[in-house]
């Protein structure tokens, strides 16, 4: 008979298979964290010219295993527990094949583990995109094949769950919009991963000699059906995220279930196609095919995005107005709880992704802008405005919430937390700034030494190029201190916090149940559809405020839109 | 508590849209149509563009390429790479390898070449600076673009995708003269 515990505070159900692999999920997802970060400080020390830390060696394998052990071991971790607690903990729902989902977490284990020693060996240092004709060890590739055969099983186990919810009538009506957002990254992680296995496993056997050649272009084509696919899942989980905390901290419902969900599926047909944002400036393909898939099909999935970027603060201000905060245009953003990390977190990663990450993302995925930006430092600026200030933020702000409601452990520093979403957001924010500016100038990516030192032929980047880089890496040192303030506070709850249930000790934190008092074999009351609104207006504006911020994004947006093909048309032509 | 509880309506998907969502997302679709369009438009009328012309090549066929080209128009010489100054129009070819940009052209100004790239090992990237012109260079594949160089100066040609430990040392140059 399942297990289940019901949180005190929050009302939340946690199945206790369930709440033990969330647990490890999220706590091995940290670890990561705090590995990349530790490289994330020793790469953006060695960019910041006068201080230029490591040798290029081990410059170019810690940014090889900084860009891994963050963009993929630290977010899917993270993701796993994200997908187990929309599915089981939302829906009051046993997780389906608890068995499995342990496959899934010792699978991520060995895999992960194994691909950083094949890096930290030193034969490996080939970055995150291991792009072939170059070459790694091959447990190097194998370790990721076992991590993605991994995450594939969680993503069943997540599939599994909603079904056994659908047959066991956990829940009225249709499943919440925050499980419907995890569907929708689930589903982009299945075709994602089958991209990489499609290419990660003849590139194994490549490693190995079985396989004398593989073509390099369409090594590019096929591994970026990956590599920015996964990008998506971020997307998916953490806009989901958004409408969750939307939803604890506001009591939001969503403005429109219809449009919010319209825009997950939109999501799932287009956003798949963005495998081409890599591919513009490369040999043998053509423009027809650049032009539509860098389009995600007529830009549906930016639509998507642009529909999520109103709606998510839209559910909030109506919220707000609903508490009877309705002064002007912004009072209920004014009077949001700015000192609370669970909702400072996700707005600064809503405005962070949107402003920053969204729109150089389209603009650099424009076919021809991309000339003027293609493997510039601008695109790991715009990046780390997506997957850091946007997805690591997010997953921040919601393991606040989880602190005690999870682990039943009441935070430490609760001072440091509060300012720790400014501290991580706003360096790195300088940094992403910083490092777009740069790389409008050509400074290079992956690149050890921008003074070129022994080449025979010297190029100098303008003085300019060099202050941005060193501003941006001062960015970047304050980012990795906000980042090592989250996990202070965070580590340091599980370890020293008080704690709210009597057995939640070490072990606790690390997947182990707690006392069996804890939990009952009762079925978990029926998760019972939202009450209903009282009246629905359709025709006034629910959320000026959110309107006005919108209108703000999109002005940016068409401005910074054409000053780049203004830049465009300033250099030679080319046909 | 509702954007993690089911839809207060069974049938949501028949629940009216407000007003301020179709307006923003008319709004959006039509920029997003704008993005869209803005590419085959530069197409037409812009002069930035990269052609689709590419063939499948060999390091061998290539290098025999770039060489003939040296034999016939070197000028000179620079830290031990030949400086070529093909004629106005005509075909040039540039290769990159570990790590060197091969050889050094010199053009000139308001003229259109041909320029082919290519790789002898690994990819690479060529990044042309402080123009800032940024193109993948692919192993097995020669990529011809047709190009005017309407700036006079001395251009740096930085690699931009990483190639290994001597990365950083691959630099090119490349003159275009009055």
């Amino acid at each position: 008979m399942a297990q289940f515990r019901t949180c005190p505070d929050t009302g939340l159900y946690f199945h206790k298979s369930a709440e033990s692999l969330i647990k490890a999920n999220a706590v091995v997802g940290a670890v990561f964290l705090l590995v990349a970060g530790i490289l994330a400080l020793l790469v953006t020390l060695t960019r910041w010219q006068a201080i230029h830390l490591l040798p290029a060696d081990q410059f170019y394998m810690a940014l090889t295993a900084h860009g891994i052990d963050a963009l993929i071991f630290w977010i899917i971790f993270f993701e796993m527990a994200v997908l187990y607690v929309a599915s089981s903990v939302l829906l009051r729902c046993r997780l389906a094949t608890p068995y499995w989902g342990w496959v899934q977490f010792a699978l991520m284990m060995v895999g992960s583990v194994m691909t950083n020693v094949a890096i930290f060996q030193g034969g490996s240092s080939v970055m995150m995109t291991s792009y072939v004709p170059m070459q790694a060890a091959p447990h190097f590739y194998l370790g990721l094949i076992l991590f993605a055969v991994g995450a594939l099983i969680g993503c069943f186990v997540f599939f599994g769950t909603l079904v056994v919810a659908k047959d066991e009538k956990t829940y009225e009506g249709s499943v919440p919009l925050v499980t419907f957002g995890a569907i929708t990254a689930a589903i982009i992680a299945v075709f994602t991963i089958a991209s990489g296995a499609i290419i990660l496993v003849p590139t194994f056997l490549w490693s190995i000699g079985y396989i004398s050649h593989i073509d390099a272009e369409m090594y590019r084509i096929i591994w970026w059906g990956l590599g920015h696919s996964s990008q998506q899942i971020n997307v998916a989980a953490h806009v989901s995220i958004w409408y969750l905390i939307a939803g604890l901290v506001f009591g939001a419902r969503p403005m429109s279930e219809k449009v919010s969900r319209a825009a997950f599926l939109l999501y799932i047909f287009f956003l798949q196609l963005a495998s081409a944002h890599h591919i513009l400036v490369d040999p043998g393909v053509s423009s027809e095919w650049k032009v539509f898939n860098t389009s995600y099909a007529m830009y549906l999935a930016v639509l998507a995005s642009m529909i999520h970027g109103l709606t998510v603060p839209g559910s909030i201000e109506v919220a707000q107005r609903a508490k009877g905060l309705t002064n002007g245009m912004f009072e209920w953003l004014r009077k949001a709880p700015w000192d609370n990390p669970v909702f400072s977190g996700m707005f600064i990663s809503l405005i962070t992704f949107g402003f920053i990450g969204g729109i150089t993302g389209v603009v650099m995925g424009t076919e021809q802008i991309n000339l003027i930006i293609h493997n510039t430092i601008y695109v790991p600026a715009h990046f780390h405005a997506t997957v850091v200030t946007g997805t690591t933020l997010a997953f921040m702000a919601i393991t606040y919430f989880l602190i005690p409601v999870l682990f039943r452990r009441q935070m430490i520093l609760p001072g440091l937390a509060k300012i720790q979403p400014y501290l991580f957001g706003g360096g790195m924010s300088i940094l992403i700034l910083f490092m777009l500016g740069a790389g409008t100038m050509g400074v290079s990516r992956r690149h050890w030494d921008m003074d070129f030192t022994g080449a025979a032929l010297g190029f100098d980047y303008p003085g300019i190029a060099y202050t941005m880089m060193g501003i941006g890496a001062f960015g970047g040192v304050i980012g990795v201190l906000g980042g090592a303030a989250f996990l202070l506070v965070t580590v340091g709850s599980l370890l020293f916090g008080k704690k709210l249930e009597p057995s939640a000790g070490l072990l606790q934190s690390f997947g182990v149940p707690l006392a069996a008092s804890c939990y009952s074999s009762t079925k978990p009351e029926i998760l019972p559809m939202a009450p209903p609104l009282e009246h629905h207006d359709t025709t006034s504006f629910e959320a000026p405020g959110t309107f006005v911020l919108a209108l703000l994004l999109l002005v940016s947006f068409v401005v910074y839109y054409f000053i780049n093909w203004k830049y465009l048309a300033s250099v030679w032509p080319l046909s | 508590m509702t954007s993690f509880m089911p839809p207060a309506d069974r049938i949501w998907w028949k629940v009216p849209v407000g007003r301020q969502e179709i307006i923003w997302i008319a709004i959006a679709l039509v920029w997003c149509l704008i993005l869209f369009f803005m590419m085959p438009y530069w197409h037409i009328y812009g002069k930035q563009n990269l052609s689709n012309e590419a063939y499948q090549t060999t390091p061998a066929k290539f290098g025999a390429k770039v060489q003939a080209m040296i034999d016939q128009y070197k000028v000179g010489e620079e830290a031990g790479i030949p400086i070529v100054k093909p004629p106005a129009g005509s075909d040039v070819y540039l290769l990159g390898r570990l790590w060197q940009w091969y050889p050094i052209l010199d053009l000139e100004k308001d003229k259109t070449y041909r320029l082919h790239l290519s790789s002898m090992d690994w990819q690479h990237g060529f990044s042309l600076q402080p123009i800032n012109i940024n193109i993948q260079v692919v192993p097995g594949y020669e990529m011809v673009i047709t190009v005017t160089p309407d700036q006079a100066g001395e251009y740096g040609i930085v690699c931009n995708e990483y190639c290994g430990i001597g990365h950083h040392t691959m630099v090119g140059k490349l003159y275009v003269k009055e």
